[in-house]
C-alpha cells in the first residue's frame, strides 16, 4: 500500500471523494511519519495529534487535508510563539483570517512549524527551539524563515503548509528544500492574524509539494478581508483554471543583474537550463534590466527592521507572553523582559530599525530607503512592459551548512538578494524545484509576475513542472 | 503696574469623538463599563491584529476641521508615534505627523462684544487613538491597566501660540467647546475626560519677537483650572525672569488642591518618537465634493446664531450670546419662541430663573425637564395676569420638582391671581385700617410708605393679588 | 555613517533593551558593517523621487462602518496576562507622567 503521507493534497482529495478515504487515515499516516522523521528534522514546534475536521456542515475545498501552520500565524487557543521566548505560552484569543478560512474549508490543522525568531533570518537557526534541518542534508539549513514549513513538506511530514514571506521567507526555504513556495501579491491574502514582522512587506502563502496544491491553497486563503486595510477588494479567480500546460507566446524576462558575481555555478546552470526548457516549450525569452537590483538588500534592511522595531515594541510583558520577574520598576521590567525574551538576531534588527527611525537619521535612512523602493518598483513597471514574467534563481547558492553564516549577519542578509525585490515591489513570486546540485541539494527557479497576476505565474510553473520531475524526487531519510 | 512681560500660550485640546465604536475596531466606546470588557485583539494591540479606520470618526474629524475653518489635507496619512507606556497597548500610538487631516484654521473668540474679539489660529486638527487608563491603588506598589478607553477616536486640536492671557485661554476654550457641541460630535464632558486640555506657555519681554522657553502644563480638568494654572505659571515664570534665573523647558502638572504647578521630575531620556507612516493603514484622499457636502451640512454655529437672535428676536447682544453659548439652550429658546410671542421675556426667563434652576441643580436644560410648551404656558399665565411674576417663580420650581404643568399647580394650590376689584378693595381697606401710622406717614409726604402697604396686601392674599391693581386701589383710597 | 558603542547604548534604551559591554561592542561593529553596506544607497539620486510606503498605489480610503462588533470577554482579554488583579492588567507602579 502506498504511504498516504507521501501524496499531494489533490491526490488525497481524489481518494477522499471517490474512494471514501477518511481524514483520520491521512492524519494517522502523517503522525507515524512525523514520529519517525521529525527527530532528525525538527520542523514542528507543536503537533496536534487530536486534530480533526472542524467544519461539520459541509465538505470544504480542503476537507480532511492536513495543513502545517508557521508559528507566526495565530490559531485560537493554540500556542503561537514566533519561535521566540518572549511569546512562550501565548495562546491567541482569535484565529487569523487564513486560519478561519482553512477551518471553514475542512482543513486539518496538525500543528505549528519552526521558523527563525519573528521570521528574522534565512536559515531557521534563530529559533528559540533550535534549528530545523534540511531533509536533503541534515547538516544543512532548510532556509528561512519558513524553514519548518518547507522542511516538513519536503520530508512528507505534512501535506500542505503555510509560510509567510517578508523578504523571501517562503521562496528561499522552498527552493532549498525542493518544494513549491508562493508569495502572493501584497494585498492578495489577508495579514490579519499574521504576527507582523514588516507590515508593508509581509504576505502569507502556501508551501506545497507541487503547483496544483499551491493553486488549491490559494483558492482558500486569497481574497478580501475587512479586517485588513491593505487586503484588496477584488475578485479571486479560480486558480486551478491556471493549471494549463502551455507557455506558448509567454514573454519571460531574464534580468541580467541576477546572474553576476557570487552566484553558484550549479545554481546558474540549473536556472539557465530551466529557462531554456521554457523557451523550448514555446515561451519567448527577453533580456531585461532591473538596474536598481543591487540596492534592494540595502533598502530592505532599512525598511524591514524599521517596521519590525515598531511592531515588536508591544512585546513588553504587560498583556501576554514572558515577563521578567526580578524587575525593580516599570522601565526595568520592560528592559529585562525584552532583553531576556528576544534572541540576538531580533535584538540586532530592533536596534538597526530603531536607529534608522531616529530623529537625526530618518531622512538619511528610512526616507531614503522609501525613495529607492520607488525606483525598484519603477524598474519592474518598466520591465513588465516587455515581458509577462521574470525568471531568476531563487537563491545564489544551494542550502549552506548550519552555523556557516551565523557569525556574519551581512552575509546571511545577502542570501536573500534575489527574493527581496518582489517584497519591496509587492509582486507575486514563486519558487519551484528546477534541479539538483552534485550533492543532491535542490535548486529553485524563481518567477515573478505583475501585481495580482498569480495566474500567469501558476501557468508557467505548472507547465514547467509537468515537463520535469524534480518535484517528485524525495530526500532519503 | 506696568507689564514688562507678556505671556505666549498655545493650547492643545483632545476631544473624544462620540462614535458608536472605537477608531480602529468594532468595540463599543461606552463610558464607565467594567475594566477590559470593551476590548478586542485590535484595541489590545494583540500580535497579528490590524487597524481599520472608522469612517464616522473620520467624517466627524473633517466636520470639526471645517467648522474651525481649517484646510483639509489633500492626502491624509497616519503615522506611528513610538514610545513605551503601559496604557499604550502596542507601545506606539496611531496618530498623524506630517500630513495631518487638516491645518491652518481659526476660531474667533468674541467675548464682551465684537470689538474685543480675538482670532485664535488653529495650527492643525488631527485624528489619533486614545490610550487606556492607569489606576494607582493607594499604598500599592503596582498600577493597574484598563484598556476600555484604548483606541477611542481622539481629535487633537492645536492652536498657534496666539493666546496672551489666561482669560483669553478661557474664552477660547469656551468658544471652542461651544462650537464642538453645536457639531454634536462629542459630549465635551471634561469630568469624563472626553475633552482634555494641555497648555504650552512661555513669557517674553513685551514687544519682543522671539519666543521664550516653553513649559508644558498638564492635568487641568476644567477650563477654570486652565485659567488658574496659566495665571500661576505666568507669575512663576515672571518672577524667575525678574530674578535673572533660567526657565527650564519641562512638563508641569497643575495641582488643584495647592493651586500651583509642579515639575514632573522627568528622569527618563529625551523623547524620540520615531514617527513613520503607519504601514497597516492606507492613505486617505477625500473627494472635494464630499468636503463641500460636509461644509454645506454644517449647522449654524454660535456666532452666526447669536447674530440672528439679535436680529430676529430683538434680543440684546448679551442675552443672545448667553443663549447661543450652549447649543441645547439655544435650541430650547427657539422651540419656546415658536410658541411664545414675547421673546425678551422668554430670554429673561431662560437666562434668569431657568439658568438659576439649572445651576442650583447642576443639570443642563434637557435634564431640567421643562418642556418648551410648559414654559410657554407658565409665561402666558403671567401675561394674562392669571398669576403674578413672583408666584410664577415658585410655580417653576414646583414644575421641576413635581413634573406637573403650571396650570395644574396653580389651580390645585389656588395660586390664581386675584383680579377681582371687590375682593382687592376689601383687603386694601382692611390693611389701611390696621396700619394707620403708615397711612399718616404717606399722607405726611413719605411716599415710600406705600411699599409697605402693598406688601401687607400681598401678604394677606398670599401673594395672589394683582400687584398693579393693589397699587391703584391703595392710591385711590389714600386720596390721590 | 559611524555607529559607536554609545550610540548603540542610546538606541538600546530607546528600544528597551539592555546590552552588556561585550554585546554593545559586538552589535556596534555588526551594525557598523551593515550600515556601511547600506550606505550604497547614497549612490542614487533621489531628489525628486516620492517615497513608497505602500506598494499598492491605488489602495486608498479603506474604511470600516461604525457598527458594533462583539468584544472579547474580559477573561479572554486577560487570559494571557503574566500578572493581573481582578479584571485589570497589573504592572509595576507607574509614576504618572511620561
Amino acid at each position: 500500500m502506498e504511504n498516504l503521507y507521501s501524496l499531494t493534497a489533490h491526490e488525497l482529495k481524489k481518494k477522499i471523494d471517490s474512494e471514501g478515504l477518511a481524514p483520520s487515515g491521512i492524519l494517522d499516516s502523517l503522525i507515524k511519519r512525523i514520529e519517525s522523521v521529525d527527530k532528525k528534522i525538527k520542523a514542528f514546534v507543536s503537533l496536534n495529534k487530536g486534530a480533526s475536521v472542524l467544519s461539520k456542515e459541509r465538505r470544504g475545498k480542503l476537507y480532511g487535508i492536513p495543513v502545517l501552520v508557521k508559528d507566526n500565524i495565530c490559531v485560537k487557543g493554540e500556542e503561537t510563539t514566533c519561535a521566540s521566548r518572549i511569546l512562550k505560552g501565548f495562546k491567541p484569543p482569535y484565529d487569523a483570517t487564513v486560519i478561519k478560512r482553512l477551518k471553514d474549508e475542512g482543513a486539518v490543522l496538525i500543528g505549528k512549524s519552526n521558523m527563525d525568531e519573528f521570521a528574522f533570518g534565512s536559515s531557521c537557526e534563530t529559533s528559540c527551539y533550535g534549528p530545523t534541518r534540511n531533509p536533503w542534508d541534515t547538516d544543512r539549513i532548510p532556509g528561512g524563515s519558513s524553514g519548518g514549513s518547507a522542511a516538513a513538506v519536503a520530508s512528507d511530514q505534512t501535506i500542505l503548509a503555510l509560510g509567510s514571506d517578508t523578504g523571501g521567507s517562503i521562496r528561499q526555504p522552498a527552493s532549498l528544500c525542493g518544494v513549491v513556495g508562493l508569495k502572493p501579491t501584497y494585498g492578495r491574502v489577508s495579514r490579519y492574524g499574521l504576527i507582523a514582522f514588516a507590515s508593508s512587506l509581509d504576505q502569507i502563502g502556501p508551501i506545497t509539494k507541487d503547483v496544483t496544491d499551491t493553486a488549491l491553497v490559494m483558492n482558500v486563503i486569497a481574497g478580501y478581508d475587512e479586517m485588513d486595510s491593505t487586503c484588496v477588494d477584488m475578485p479571486v479567480p479560480d486558480y486551478t483554471k491556471s493549471l494549463v500546460k502551455d507557455v506558448k507566446g509567454l514573454r519571460i524576462g531574464v534580468p541580467k543583474e541576477y546572474f553576476i558575481e557570487g552566484i553558484d555555478t550549479e545554481v546558474e546552470a540549473g536556472v539557465r537550463g530551466s529557462i531554456d526548457l521554457l523557451r523550448d516549450l514555446g515561451a519567448r525569452i527577453v533580456e531585461i534590466t532591473l538596474p536598481h537590483t543591487q540596492y534592494a538588500v540595502s533598502t530592505y534592511y532599512i525598511v524591514a527592521p524599521a517596521e519590525a522595531s515598531s511592531n515588536l515594541a508591544r512585546f513588553d510583558g504587560v498583556q501576554y507572553g514572558f515577563r521578567a520577574q526580578d524587575a525593580k520598576d516599570l522601565v526595568d521590567m520592560y528592559i529585562k523582559t525584552r532583553s531576556k525574551g528576544f534572541g540576538n538576531e531580533a535584538k540586532r534588527r530592533i536596534l538597526l530599525g530603531t536607529y534608522c527611525l531616529c530623529a537625526g537619521y530618518y531622512d538619511a535612512y528610512y526616507l531614503k530607503a522609501q525613495k529607492v523602493r520607488t525606483k525598484i518598483k519603477e524598474d519592474f513597471d518598466k520591465a513588465f512592459k516587455l515581458c509577462d514574467l521574470i525568471a531568476t534563481p531563487t537563491t545564489p547558492t544551494p542550502a549552506f551548512r548550519i552555523g556557516e553564516k551565523t557569525l556574519d549577519p551581512l552575509s546571511m542578509y545577502l542570501s536573500d538578494i534575489f527574493t527581496i525585490s518582489a517584497n519591496l515591489a509587492g509582486l507575486p513570486a514563486i519558487s519551484i524545484p528546477c534541479g539538483f546540485s552534485k550533492n543532491s541539494l535542490p535548486i529553485g527557479l524563481h518567477m515573478l509576475a505583475k501585481p495580482f497576476d498569480e495566474e500567469t505565474l501558476l501557468r508557467a510553473a505548472y507547465t514547467f513542472e509537468q515537463n520535469t520531475d524534480y518535484h517528485k524526487r524525495k530526500p532519503g531519510l | 503696574m506696568k507689564r514688562l512681560y507678556e505671556a505666549v500660550i498655545g493650547l492643545e485640546v483632545h476631544l473624544q469623538l462620540e462614535t458608536e465604536t472605537k477608531a480602529f475596531c468594532g468595540c463599543s466606546t461606552e463610558f464607565g463599563k467594567s475594566p477590559n470588557s470593551h476590548t478586542c485583539p485590535v484595541c489590545l494591540g494583540f500580535p497579528g491584529s490590524l487597524p481599520v479606520l472608522n469612517e464616522k470618526a473620520f467624517l466627524y474629524s473633517i466636520k470639526v476641521a471645517l467648522a474651525l475653518n481649517c484646510k483639509i489635507q489633500d492626502t491624509i496619512k497616519f503615522d506611528r508615534k513610538n514610545y513605551y507606556y503601559p496604557d499604550l497597548p502596542k507601545n506606539f500610538q496611531i496618530s498623524q505627523f506630517d500630513m495631518p487631516l487638516s491645518y491652518d484654521g481659526f476660531v474667533d473668540v468674541i467675548s464682551g462684544g465684537r470689538e474685543a474679539g480675538k482670532r485664535v489660529h488653529i495650527k492643525r486638527v488631527h485624528l489619533e487613538e486614545d490610550a487606556g487608563k492607569l489606576i494607582h491603588p493607594s499604598c500599592a506598589s503596582y498600577s493597574l491597566v484598563d484598556f476600555n478607553r484604548a483606541g477611542m477616536p481622539l481629535l487633537e486640536i492645536v492652536t498657534e501660540p496666539d493666546i496672551n492671557s489666561p482669560e483669553e485661554a478661557y474664552n477660547y476654550l469656551t468658544a471652542l467647546k461651544s462650537i464642538l457641541q453645536y457639531l454634536r460630535v462629542s459630549d465635551c464632558n471634561m469630568e469624563k475626560g472626553s475633552l482634555r486640555c494641555d497648555a504650552n506657555i512661555s513669557i517674553r519681554k513685551a514687544g519682543e519677537k522671539e519666543l521664550g522657553v516653553k513649559v508644558e502644563v498638564k492635568n487641568m480638568n476644567s477650563f477654570r483650572w486652565v485659567r488658574e494654572a496659566l495665571s500661576f505659571e505666568i507669575g512663576r515664570q515672571t518672577s524667575l525672569a525678574e530674578a535673572g534665573e533660567r526657565i527650564i523647558q519641562e512638563t508641569r502638572l497643575w495641582d488643584a488642591q495647592k493651586f500651583v504647578t509642579v515639575s514632573m521630575r522627568s528622569k527618563e531620556e529625551a523623547h524620540d518618537y520615531r514617527y513613520f507612516p503607519e504601514p497597516d493603514l492606507v492613505p486617505f484622499i477625500v473627494d472635494k465634493n464630499i468636503i463641500e457636502d460636509i461644509r454645506k451640512a454644517l449647522p449654524e454655529l454660535p456666532d452666526a446664531r447669536a447674530d440672528r437672535f439679535v436680529k430676529d428676536y430683538g434680543l440684546s447682544e448679551y442675552d443672545a450670546r448667553v443663549l447661543t453659548g450652549q447649543v441645547d439652550l439655544a435650541d430650547y429658546f427657539e422651540e419656546c419662541a415658536r410658541i411664545y410671542a414675547n421673546k425678551k421675556t422668554l430670554a429673561n426667563w431662560i437666562n434668569g430663573d431657568i439658568a438659576a434652576q439649572m445651576n442650583a441643580r447642576n443639570v443642563n436644560i434637557l435634564s431640567l425637564g421643562i418642556e418648551p410648551k410648559d414654559l410657554a404656558e407658565l409665561l402666558k399665565m403671567i401675561d394674562d395676569q392669571s398669576i403674578s411674576g413672583k408666584i410664577a417663580k415658585d410655580v417653576l420650581a414646583e414644575m421641576i420638582e413635581t413634573k406637573k404643568r403650571a396650570g395644574e399647580i396653580v389651580s390645585s394650590k389656588g395660586l390664581s391671581q386675584i383680579s377681582d376689584k371687590g375682593e382687592i378693595e376689601k383687603t386694601v381697606l382692611d390693611v389701611l385700617a390696621k396700619n394707620e401710622r403708615s397711612v399718616s406717614d404717606y399722607k405726611g409726604g413719605k411716599k415710600t410708605a406705600i411699599t409697605f402697604l402693598v406688601g401687607q396686601v400681598m401678604k394677606q392674599t398670599r401673594g395672589k393679588a394683582n400687584p398693579a391693581m393693589v397699587n391703584d386701589m391703595l392710591k385711590k383710597h389714600l386720596g390721590e | 555613517m559611524q555607529i559607536d558603542k554609545n550610540t548603540v547604548k542610546k538606541i538600546a534604551l530607546l528600544s528597551r533593551l539592555e546590552l552588556d559591554e561585550k554585546e554593545s561592542e559586538l552589535y556596534s561593529s555588526q551594525l557598523a558593517a551593515i550600515l556601511s553596506y547600506i550606505d550604497k544607497l547614497n549612490e542614487i539620486d533621489t531628489k525628486d523621487v516620492l517615497p513608497t510606503s505602500h506598494v499598492l498605489s491605488t489602495l486608498k480610503n479603506v474604511f470600516r462602518k461604525d457598527s458594533l462588533k462583539s468584544s472579547l470577554d474580559a477573561a479572554d482579554a486577560l487570559s494571557n496576562a503574566p500578572s493581573k488583579e481582578g479584571d485589570f492588567f497589573k504592572v509595576p507602579q507607574v509614576i504618572e507622567g511620561k
